[in-house]
């Protein structure tokens, strides 16, 4: 009956290291992945990289691959573009939205708005296009023609990142222990004093980590950009003007583009994979600069 | 553990060995059947390599590999004797003249306008005009006073290396207020901005046109836009997708190329939005 202690530690030590072993091969696996899919990016975009100068992708006429003229900067400042209007249209909204579930709301109405949030980040990104195609650009096209534009592009995107910001945020006001909120509460301040003092710096690191993770998933959205943006590659001087995003230009001419051209649009792939390591190296800065 | 692996490396030696003879027997059974390359234009090579792929299911043992190049790397690479047959995808000039042209299909491309659009015809000239941003406003072409919006197809596409020939264009002279992809996502441009002008290829078009969709395919040189108007060969914006070989076609070759003129694949001339050949 007496199970030999040296016996159950020796069996405990096998257990964790095959879990470890098994960890390690998953987690590496992972890591190859983005390293696979950065080496053929340059692997594909290789033959464009080395017969072009950079400065090529930066001061050429126009974005005419067909005719060798390939300026890169115009998509890039849309993709900015569009995604950073989105974050500023949605991050304010989020905020208040999950600011409501948690503290404002009724229960039963938190539980149902927070369903409706749910369904709203579960549409997929096409239906979002669509809807934008046959609604939203004929509605703007009626106020400052030709409807599809960088405003469409930035509402668009905005519903999109709405739910991710919304569910993360709420997720983490609703991780902030309730003996925070009582002892304010307790102190005397009001409910806004509670939710601004206390709740929301308690919650801050999680509602970054949602905006930034939303903030990648607009600069990468493809086909409701692509519906909506209109397409054309140029600085946009107005909201109404049209503009193309690094990842709609991928998707709209990756089918039939050869040679040259299809080099370039891995370059055009490795400067939208370029711009999503700078905003992750951003978060860590942030993260640093917290710390220290 | 040692024993275990040396027995291991056995298996897999014998594993290696194995295929190395099934490879081997392959390719004596692949120099016994027969082989066809095709190469040339990007337009045709989607619908040649799905015609391809119906005839080798029909034909076992018959390999057919299409490969793209344009349609001048075709009239190189039949007249050199590279290949039985090559892909081109227009007409041929007249010092082309030595060789055969076979047409597979017809490609075909309508201007659209909104159904709401008063306009019914717009001359060579106004098209140009108002794709190079010369006329910005429908009422210099008989139309309400209202912006025009250009919708212009994405780089690459065959649609636009038409248009643009027609046109006597180039691409970059054109200011366009919206690009789009593919024929469907023109024709629901269109249609939601009665101001848009767009063009697509003409068997999307009139099927959307028929199932009731609120467009117009306008009118070219007097000629209405129709599938039937570009099969009879009198559309101004069409041109013949043509199989080329020097000299007469015989065996294989010939086989493919009735095959692909044939009723039997004209599902998939449609399907890629072509117009199937004149088969009378």
């Amino acid at each position: 009956m007496i199970l030999s202690g040296r016996n159950i530690l020796f069996r405990l030590i096998l257990t964790d290291k095959l879990l470890i072993s098994i960890l390690r091969v998953g987690a590496m696996l992972a890591a190859l992945v983005v390293l696979l899919i950065l080496i053929f990016l340059v692997y594909e975009s290789w033959p464009a990289l080395s017969s072009l100068s950079i400065t090529r992708f930066i001061n050429d006429v126009s974005w005419h691959p067909l005719e060798n003229t390939y300026n890169l900067m115009p998509m890039l400042s849309g993709t900015v573009l569009t995604s950073s209007g989105a974050l500023l249209l949605a991050i304010p909204l989020s905020l208040a939205s999950a600011l409501f579930i948690v503290f404002y709301a009724p229960l039963h109405l938190a539980t149902a708005y927070k369903r409706l949030i749910e369904l709203l980040s579960g549409i997929p990104s096409v239906v979002f296009g669509f809807w934008g195609l046959t609604t939203l650009v004929p509605l703007i096209n009626q106020w400052n023609p030709p409807g599809a534009s960088l405003l469409a592009g930035i509402l668009v995107l905005t519903m999109m990142i709405l739910p991710t910001v919304t569910l993360t945020a709420y997720t983490a006001l609703a991780a902030v222990p309730d003996e925070l909120l009582r002892n304010a509460a307790a102190l005397g301040l009001s409910r806004w004093g509670v939710t601004n003092g206390v709740a929301l710096p308690a919650a801050k690191t999680g509602i970054a980590a949602g905006i930034i993770l939303a903030a990648a998933r607009a600069l990468g959205e493809t086909m409701a950009v692509l519906m909506v943006a209109g397409n054309v590659v140029q600085y946009p001087e107005t909201l109404f003007d049209p503009v193309r995003t690094l990842a709609a230009n991928i998707a709209l001419e990756t089918a039939y583009a050869m040679g040259d051209h299809r080099a370039v649009l891995f370059v055009s792939g490795l400067l939208l994979m370029l711009l999503i390591m700078v905003l992750s190296g951003l978060v860590e800065l942030l993260e640093q600069q917290r710390h220290a | 553990m040692s024993e275990n692996l040396r027995f291991l490396l056995a298996k897999l030696l014998f594993c290696v060995i194995a295929m190395g003879c099934a490879s081997q027997l392959q390719a004596q059974s692949k120099s016994a059947s027969q082989r066809l390359v095709l190469t040339g234009s990007s337009t045709l090579a989607p619908l040649v390599g799905e015609i391809a792929r119906r005839f080798e299911s029909l034909h076992p043992g018959v390999r057919i590999d299409v490969q793209t190049g344009g349609s001048s790397r075709g009239i190189h690479d039949v007249r050199k004797g590279i290949v039985a047959i090559g892909m081109v995808s227009r007409a041929l000039k007249p010092d082309e003249a030595d060789l055969h042209a076979f047409v597979v299909a017809q490609d075909g491309v309508s201007i659209i306008v909104h159904a709401d659009n008063p306009v019914r015809a717009l001359s060579r000239e106004q098209i140009a005009d108002i794709y190079s941003g010369r006329i910005t406003r429908w009422n210099t072409v008989g139309g309400t006073n209202t912006r025009i919006t250009v919708v212009n197809k994405a780089e690459g596409r065959s649609t636009l290396e038409l248009f643009l020939d027609y046109l006597q264009l180039r691409n970059s002279e054109i200011k366009p207020h919206v690009i789009i992809g593919d024929n469907a996502q023109g024709i629901k441009t269109v249609l939601g901005n009665p101001q848009a002008i767009g063009y697509v290829s003409i068997g999307a078009a009139e099927f959307e046109a028929r199932r009731g969709a609120r467009v117009r395919l306008l009118s070219l040189d007097g000629v209405e836009a129709s599938v039937e108007n570009v099969r009879q060969g009198i559309f101004p914006l069409s041109r013949p997708l043509n199989f080329v070989t020097s000299g007469e076609p015989h065996g294989l070759a010939r086989q493919f190329i009735e095959f692909a003129s044939s009723p039997q694949v004209h599902d998939l001339v449609r399907a890629q939005y072509f117009v199937p050949a004149n088969t009378d």
